[in-house]
């Protein structure tokens, strides 16, 4: 185990304003897989439409959305437990996901995507005939 | 070794207690807390000032119907469930992250909550509910008169 030197920290004598942080944050997803496509199920609440960027690049598929602020105006924080975050999650497709068809769902804060699978390689059932 | 993401949105994991632990220690060095970690779901802020409270919580694939809001006295108390989504028959599940399940979280103002009031509304995915003080609760500018 190697021991990390810490350094003394000194206190700023500027003044600095600060921004408030928006940290970004994975959402968690589920992920289906069933013969015809790939469905992607992902917790985004507090973004709409517009707030929702999905992007295939390649074989990346990634999905940013940025959360709504909800704090009234003229209140002060009592209690918390999130901040309002940008969201992103990325996904690497492999060759079966026909690129073109990809579906994007949103309701009540929940964004489902659904990627088809390429026609070829859907497992197709071949009957047995018996002589 | 801990490989779970820092900045998961529910930040529940075997490693709790160590991330806990050095999440502490990097604080006090650095003073920096980011990254937005809720520990239970749903994750609630509450705001407040003289009039109301304003608590919002996060509750994606909750349908609002099915949601429960009851107020008593200084208490406020949201009772729900997201269901669990069926395993249906050829569906194979690669990951599961979200939680699911009937939930109940309640929350004591630091005042007496006016029940008649009360509003609430769902958008987005996001509850929004608005409680305001019983009137003889709320606070009251005194202005200084001076002769």
């Amino acid at each position: 185990m190697t021991t990390t030197e810490l350094k003394k920290r000194t206190p700023d004598k500027t003044e600095v304003t600060r921004e408030a942080h928006r940290p970004t944050c994975l959402p968690p997803v589920d992920v289906v897989e069933t013969d015809e496509a790939f469905r992607i199920v992902a917790d985004v609440p507090g973004a709409g439409e517009g707030d929702i960027e999905i992007s295939l690049d390649r074989n990346l598929l990634t999905l940013r959305a940025a959360q709504r602020q909800s704090a009234p105006a003229g209140h002060e924080p009592a209690y918390r437990e999130y901040t309002a975050a940008n969201f992103e999650r990325s996904f690497t497709l492999g060759d079966e996901v026909d690129r073109d068809g990809v579906k994007a769902a949103l309701r009540n804060g929940v964004l489902v995507l659904t990627l088809p699978k390429v026609k070829a390689v859907q497992p197709r059932r071949i009957a047995v005939k018996a002589d | 070794m801990n490989t779970w993401p820092r900045n998961f949105r529910y930040g529940w994991n075997p490693w709790e207690e160590m991330d806990q632990l050095s999440r502490e220690l990097h604080r006090a060095l650095t003073g920096y807390s980011g990254y937005g970690a809720a520990r239970e779901f749903p994750a609630v802020n509450i705001w407040t000032n003289e009039d109301t409270a304003s608590l919002s919580a996060e509750l994606p694939g909750v349908d609002p119907a099915s949601l429960d809001i009851s107020v008593q006295n200084d208490t406020v108390t949201i009772k729900g469930e997201r269901p669990v989504p069926e395993h249906k028959e050829g569906e194979n599940w690669v990951r599961q992250e979200r939680a699911y399940g009937a939930f109940t979280r309640s929350f004591a103002l630091p005042f007496r909550i006016d029940p008649e009031h009360v509003t609430a509304n769902c958008a987005h995915g996001v509850l929004t509910v608005t409680l305001p003080r019983v009137p003889e609760e709320r606070t009251r500018k005194i202005d200084i008169r001076v002769d």
